[in-house]
């Protein structure tokens, strides 16, 4: 049977979506990007983590596997035992990663099984997959939350590791297809909020208005620099300070102008 | 914040005056009494007719308290927070004063006179003669090493039975007209044919005695209230005082016509029943929205009533059960209990007799109210149904965001199915709600009665040594075998179950003794009228007179049971990480040389609260034998025995009779409480602390108690509220009880630094994730510690 790597499922999201949420963490992912929060997300491979406990003084060392190769039925078991919250919230599932579209057999499968059970559906996506892959997939989630870093592809290379075009080109394939789009905007300090790339997203975020329901703003915070250190993986962001509201009233604003629906975090 | 009513100065004033005043012991009622018994009148007539002459002896003769600026008035004691004492049930001695007296915390003033009256008449006439010495003087020498050994505890020793709630009678009825439906019962009874003809007369003759009583109550404070306003100054308070004064003229002689009556009229009958005796939970008002509403609707298009004096009138109210403590206990548990909580639980929202949303204008003016007074009493908690809107719940998560604990949640649906299973009807069920802390009842129809809490946890520690106690190295039960000898789980299972059954037959057969006591020596004739049908079967409370009948036994520590099970299940004979011997080793040191042991336990073992089966089904094992072993059992007032799940603050006191638990909890800490995970064992999250809850049937309990724990960003916006909102409702569809939520402090967060193994389910909501607080880096937690005291007021 065909398996998944899954690194974390959650149950009681609340900023994954619309509703209490189940959200299933996937590991792998193509990007490289610099504020990544979830670092143990990167590698498509289980990887070994030894975690200190201090229980009365003395310190523990437990050993973690990040990562499971589960079956799709092992997932939805999961994902089935929170139905009566997502059903009172207008709630479901959220995959999310890593990168879900790095396994898009498994995802395929896992959205198709899941839609038969009239559970609610949001891919969490970078879009960064091929054309091909893309339109496996396009019809089946409920919605699509997409994210969108820098629009500079040269800048969306050194800092993601990957060049942007099939992103941009895979969310018109959204908009021409008529999906439920919400864009997702990481707001990390010096990279993505200067002053070019907001007016690169501006424009794309015009362009592509009529399609998207809205654009989420997603500021910078510390939380992954203790990952960082227990999964041994450098922090180039480990210093970067983290951001206060008043940083993001600006950009709010300028796509607020756009004509769009502008919502602080997810 | 939502939209805030202007309190007004006359109820600052009131509020401040009842915050500030200091609790103190009053011997008033003490003294009214032992002169009364002096007199020997007790050799003269019937127990009950007994008791009703000295209920209108101290009501007679006790100071008639009017504060200033009041709307609503009457005080159990002298003043605010001079709390009487009961020496018919329960005897101070000078240490027990002299304890009161000095404590740091929960302490009671106990004057010079006090200690006086105490030492010259009321210790030398009531030593050896109060109802606690007849309760010890009754209990076997087996229920005697129980009860010293922290296998269970015993609510009526210290004081009398109660736990009822009053339904909607009294706003109908007038204390004459239910002489007139007493009377009626004196023409029914048949003294050629009903050997207890002659019992029945008598306690109606009580009855009427103490409704005289209690309209000659009021008529003091009218007297007292019009002498007051012939010298007062002041136009406006002299007008309100003539008014107070024909309101008390009016009520409860006579059915209350207006709110501001209502009022005054559950007051007073307030008053009675705590002077009467010292009963369980005081008294409550039930369903006050549903009571109130005609009188509110009536006076605003009459126009004799306004939105703004309906507020003041309820926050005086508010006031009042804030100037009653509870009464302070004796012996050990005085040094022990810590709250002057005396536990009336108003109800709001739920449905309505016909099945109907009961959710009113006055629902959410009451909540407002609630939100604005912010005082310890009366406690309050809101019926969700199915049928009430969201805006409801919203409205009340936004005063428990607040964080002081306010209101709770109950499930209707469930109460009804609950009551309606014990065998009430429908809208006898539909009247019901909760009281106390959890626990359901028929509001005015039954008398269900805490009989005392139940350590689930104690019975394991005394079954893994064989019917020893290990704290005391004596044995206080049955040989049930030597666990060390036990090759499955199953067997260790029985054994428990045998322990189980043993200590609680002892606790029923204990039952029905101080029940027997209570209904001989103790009838409560004014509280009896109260509830129905007393008039009509002619019958003491106290003796089944009652529509409906229950006892509760209350289990505590569902949760380190559950996880003790699940870990010997696990590491003993699923795991073989350890044989039992070396496990009864590691309890008896206290886990000294087994670190790695107890890291296990805590760390790698499954546990209650996570939705997993493995540990939930030990749950649903231990609960179902709890149930078999008391539900259905006949009580002494032809009722039922059965089950609630609730701990108030005993999972402290049993945790510290028991030594270490094989969960890896250590000797002496506290167990968990209700039916809520063991302090930092859930680690998936809210819903599957919920989904492991909803696995034990709710219904055929009388109450279960769950704790959440939340930061309040988790309340940060319309969006996350109704996220909380739906979270309710999930747990409620799933028949779940009860749950209150626990809006942590940065106190709590900065105890988490320290401890955090207590608190690995915590948590906070970080910019735009959440995640457990144990997993943040210090750094980071300081943030969220310096957010959260921003956050809470």
């Amino acid at each position: 049977m065909n398996k998944g790597l899954i690194f974390d499922i959650r149950r009681f999201t609340v900023h994954d979506g619309p509703g209490i949420r189940t959200t299933v963490f996937f590991k792998g992912c193509p990007l490289r990007c610099q504020w990544c929060h979830n670092p143990e997300s990167q590698v498509l491979d289980t990887e070994e983590t030894i975690k200190t406990i201090i229980l009365d003084n003395r310190t523990f060392r437990k050993k973690e596997i990040a990562g499971r190769w589960m079956t799709p039925n092992e997932v939805i078991q999961e994902i089935e035992k929170d139905r009566p919250f997502y059903d009172e919230s207008h709630g479901g599932v959220t995959f999310s990663g890593g990168e879900p579209l790095m396994q898009p057999d498994f995802l395929s499968d896992l959205l198709d099984r899941i839609k038969a059970k009239g559970i609610h559906t949001v891919l969490d996506t970078s879009g960064y997959t091929s054309r091909a892959n893309f339109l496996s997939v396009i019809d089946k989630p409920d919605l699509f939350h997409y994210d969108i870093k820098l629009i500079n592809n040269t800048d969306h290379q050194n800092y993601t590791g990957v060049s942007n075009r099939r992103i941009l080109e895979n969310l018109l394939l959204l908009c021409e297809n008529g999906k439920n789009v919400i864009l997702r905007f990481p707001v990390i300090p010096g990279i993505t909020d200067t002053r070019k790339n907001i007016d690169g997203v501006r424009e794309l975020v015009i362009k592509v208005k009529d399609h998207i329901h809205e654009i989420d703003l997603l500021p910078w915070h510390g939380l992954a620099n203790s990952k960082y250190k227990r999964f041994n993986k450098p922090n180039k962001l480990g210093k970067t300070r983290d951001l206060k509201k008043e940083d993001l009233a600006w950009i709010s604003e300028e796509f607020g102008e756009c004509g769009v629906k502008v919502k602080l975090g997810g | 914040m939502s939209k805030m009513i202007n309190m007004t100065d006359r109820i600052k004033k009131l509020r401040d005056q009842s915050l500030q005043a200091i609790n103190c012991i009053s011997p008033e009622r003490a003294i009214l009494l032992t002169e009364f018994y002096q007199t020997g009148i007790d050799r003269e007539v019937s127990v009950t007719v007994m008791r009703a002459l000295a209920f209108e002896h101290i009501l007679k003769n006790k100071y008639i308290c009017i504060n200033d600026d009041e709307l609503i008035v009457g005080e159990r004691g002298p003043a605010p927070k001079a709390v009487p004492t009961y020496p018919e049930i329960c005897l101070h001695s000078m240490e027990d004063l002299e304890i009161l007296d000095t404590r740091p915390k929960v302490s009671f003033k106990v004057d010079d006179i006090t200690k006086l009256a105490y030492k010259e008449m009321i210790i030398p006439f009531w030593k050896g003669k109060s109802n606690r010495d007849r309760i010890m003087r009754a209990m076997t020498p087996e229920w005697i090493e129980a009860y010293h050994a922290g296998i269970f505890t015993e609510f009526q020793e210290q004081r009398a039975p109660g736990h009822t709630v009053c339904g909607g009678k009294i706003y109908n009825k007038g204390m004459l007209d239910l002489i007139e439906e007493i009377r009626e019962a004196e023409d029914h009874l048949d003294f050629f044919n009903d050997p207890k003809a002659y019992d029945k007369a008598e306690e109606l003759k009580a009855m009427k005695i103490t409704a005289n009583a209690l309209i000659g109550y009021a008529e003091r404070h009218a007297e007292k209230l019009s002498l007051i306003a012939k010298n007062e100054k002041k136009r406006g308070r002299k007008k309100e005082m003539e008014e107070l004064a024909t309101i008390c003229r009016n009520v409860p002689a006579h059915a209350p016509e207006t709110f501001h009556e209502a009022l005054q009229y559950y007051w007073f009958v307030h008053l009675g029943v705590i002077t009467e005796v010292n009963p369980w939970d005081s008294f409550n008002p039930g369903r006050l929205d549903q009571h109130l509403f005609p009188f509110y609707q009536k006076g605003l298009k009459e126009g004799t009533l306004t939105r703004e004096k309906a507020v003041e009138l309820l926050q005086a109210f508010w006031v009042k059960f804030n100037n009653h403590p509870s009464p302070p206990k004796v012996g050990v548990t005085a040094q022990e209990s810590n709250t002057y909580t005396d536990f009336t639980l108003i109800n709001l929202g739920g449905i309505k007799p016909d099945g109907m949303d009961a959710v009113n204008e006055l629902t959410y003016l009451i909540l407002d109210v609630i939100e604005e007074m912010r005082i310890l009493q009366p406690g309050t908690m809101v019926q969700v149904s199915k049928l009430n809107p969201d805006a409801f719940i919203h409205r009340a998560l936004k005063i428990t965001k607040t964080g002081f604990g306010q209101p709770s949640y109950f499930n209707t649906d469930t109460i009804i199915k609950e009551l309606t299973h014990q065998g009430k009807s429908l809208a006898d069920a539909r009247n019901g709600g909760c009281s106390g802390c959890v626990e359901t009842g028929a509001f005015g129809t039954e008398s269900y009665i805490l009989t005392g809490y139940f350590n689930l946890a104690k019975v394991l520690e005394i079954t893994m040594n064989n019917g020893k106690d290990p704290v005391t190295d004596k044995q206080i039960s049955l040989f049930t075998g030597d666990v060390a000898t036990f090759s499955t789980y199953e067997e260790l299972l029985d054994a428990y179950r045998k322990q189980l059954n043993y200590f609680i037959d002892i606790k029923i057969r204990g039952n029905n003794v101080i029940e027997h006591l209570f209904a001989t020596y103790l009838p409560v004739p004014f509280l009896s009228i109260l509830i129905d049908d007393c008039i009509m079967r002619a019958t003491d409370y106290n003796a089944g007179g009652a529509r409906y009948n229950t006892n509760y036994i209350q289990g505590v520590g569902l949760g380190s049971i559950t996880d003790s099970l699940t870990a010997i299940k696990y590491q003993v004979f699923d795991k073989h990480s350890v044989s039992m011997n070396d496990f009864l080793k590691a309890l008896t040191t206290n886990f000294k040389g087994y670190e790695q042991l107890r890291f296990e336990l805590i760390y790698t073992t499954p546990k209650w609260g996570n939705d997993d089966d493995y540990a939930d089904d030990n749950a649903r094992q231990v609960f179902e034998m709890f149930h078999s072993a008391v539900d259905g059992r006949p009580t002494v007032r032809g009722g039922t025995f059965r089950i609630n799940m609730l701990p108030t603050t005993s999972h402290v006191y049993f945790g510290s009779v028991i030594n270490a638990l094989p969960n890896g909890r250590k000797a002496k800490e506290p167990l968990s409480e209700g039916i809520s995970p063991v302090q930092g064992a859930d680690t998936t999250g809210p819903t599957a602390v919920l989904k492991s809850a909803a696995k034990i049937d709710h219904i055929r309990t009388g109450g279960t108690l769950l704790n959440m724990k939340f930061n309040p960003s988790f309340f940060e916006n319309d969006e996350s509220i109704s996220k909380i909102a739906s979270l309710i409702r999930g747990y409620f569809r799933m028949d779940g009880h009860h749950i209150q939520f626990n809006v942590v402090s940065a106190t709590t967060l900065r105890d988490a630094q320290k401890h955090p193994e207590k608190y690995r389910d915590l948590i906070v909501r970080v910019a735009g994730y959440s995640d457990y607080f144990n997993d943040l880096e210090a750094d980071l937690q300081n943030e969220i510690i310096k957010r959260t005291e921003q956050a809470t007021i």
